[in-house]
């Protein structure tokens, strides 16, 4: 039953679908972050930011794009490309730049370092330890 | 990296790069009020538990129980499915595939992962997943042995590729031994994956036929 497509080695090998779960019960998202990447992008759109054909547009690109990939993570992740298209719909749009999402990316991992352990994460811990944020330029 | 970070205290271990990422994004949408937590938690909850495929399952039973909506289904499907559920919200068509005893319906998107969401809910993982999206219509019947399924080679399998504007329903062929069987207990018979054609709807074994 092993079925190897010798005259398209382009082809993702059908092997790679027997370690998914196939059971009708099985899981739509394999992480919580990709739910929340999802959930955002249906309620961008619902908003009329862009429209759902803008959006898919975008997402069929970006899937092609990391198709491409060298990088295994990005070549194979759906959430990943999707993510990716969700950063690229939010500058095209001027909605975020990317800049901005990379600062609050730094600020929200000083925030984790910066909370005992167990307790939750606040952004503004970002910025309660003045040597590893010298410039303290959020007002939260 | 974090391994020289010295405090008296066990500070908390960042998650992963693509989590803080995802975690940015929203914070800065819903700073800006471009979104709002309680919505997203709501788009989560309703796609994850709430619609599920329990919409496609009950249109499945009703047509395989009342003639006049099964012939509504396929022609105007539209109006048939508007008494279950909203559809179109993401400017799209929904048509409906019948399984007959010639014709094995399978769906696919090749391009992403395009899935009449508003009846069957999220698309599961392996929908999105590369081999499905490449092989579906390369290996139709190899896929379809990934599931457990044989369709015999007198029957012909059409791969039907979803688009932004066009999803697909397959209809499958209702079971042998279900003659006397109500609606209600039809409901549960119809699966997920047999509405997108991976896999056909079972009769049932014996024991399962009354409750």
């Amino acid at each position: 039953m092993k079925i190897q497509d010798h005259k398209n080695p382009q082809l993702p090998n059908l092997d790679e679908l027997a370690m998914i779960p196939r059971d009708d019960s099985g899981p739509v998202f394999s992480e919580p972050w990709e739910a929340s990447a999802f959930a955002l992008v249906v309620q961008l759109s619902s908003e009329n930011y862009f429209t759902w054909q803008e959006w898919v547009k975008i997402l069929v690109e970006e899937i092609k794009e990391a198709n491409l990939s060298e990088n295994s993570y990005i070549r194979d992740h759906y959430y990943i490309h999707w993510l990716r298209a969700l950063e690229r719909i939010c500058n095209d749009k001027g909605l975020l730049s990317s800049t901005e999402i990379t600062t609050r990316e730094e600020d929200w991992r000083r925030a984790y370092l910066n909370t005992e352990h167990g307790k939750p994460v606040a952004l503004e811990a970002a910025f309660n330890n003045m040597q590893s944020s010298p410039d303290h330029k959020h007002e939260l | 990296m974090n391994e020289q970070h010295s405090h008296d205290h066990e500070h908390t271990e960042p998650p992963s790069s693509t989590e803080l990422r995802v975690k940015s994004i929203e914070s800065l949408l819903v700073e800006k009020g471009l979104v709002n937590s309680e919505t997203i938690d709501k788009i989560i909850d309703t796609y994850e538990t709430k619609v599920g495929p329990n919409i496609g399952k009950a249109i499945i039973a009703r047509a395989w129980t009342d003639p006049q909506f099964k012939s509504d289904l396929l022609d105007k499907p539209d109006i048939a499915i508007s008494a279950f559920a909203e559809i179109g919200g993401q400017g799209e068509q929904i048509r409906v595939l019948e399984n007959t005893d010639q014709v094995h319906n399978l769906v696919v998107c090749t391009l992403c992962s395009c899935y009449p969401w508003p009846i069957l809910g999220l698309p599961p993982v392996w929908y999105k997943s590369a081999p499905y999206r490449s092989r579906a219509v390369a290996d139709p019947r190899g896929v379809l042995e990934q599931f457990g399924t044989t369709i015999p080679t007198n029957v012909e399998i059409r791969v039907w590729d979803s688009t932004s504007e066009m999803r697909y329903l397959v209809l499958p062929q209702r079971p042998e031994g279900t003659e006397n069987w109500t609606e209600e207990q039809l409901i549960k018979l119809v699966s997920r994956n047999s509405m997108i054609g991976v896999e056909i709807v079972n009769p049932p074994t014996m024991g399962t036929v009354n409750e």
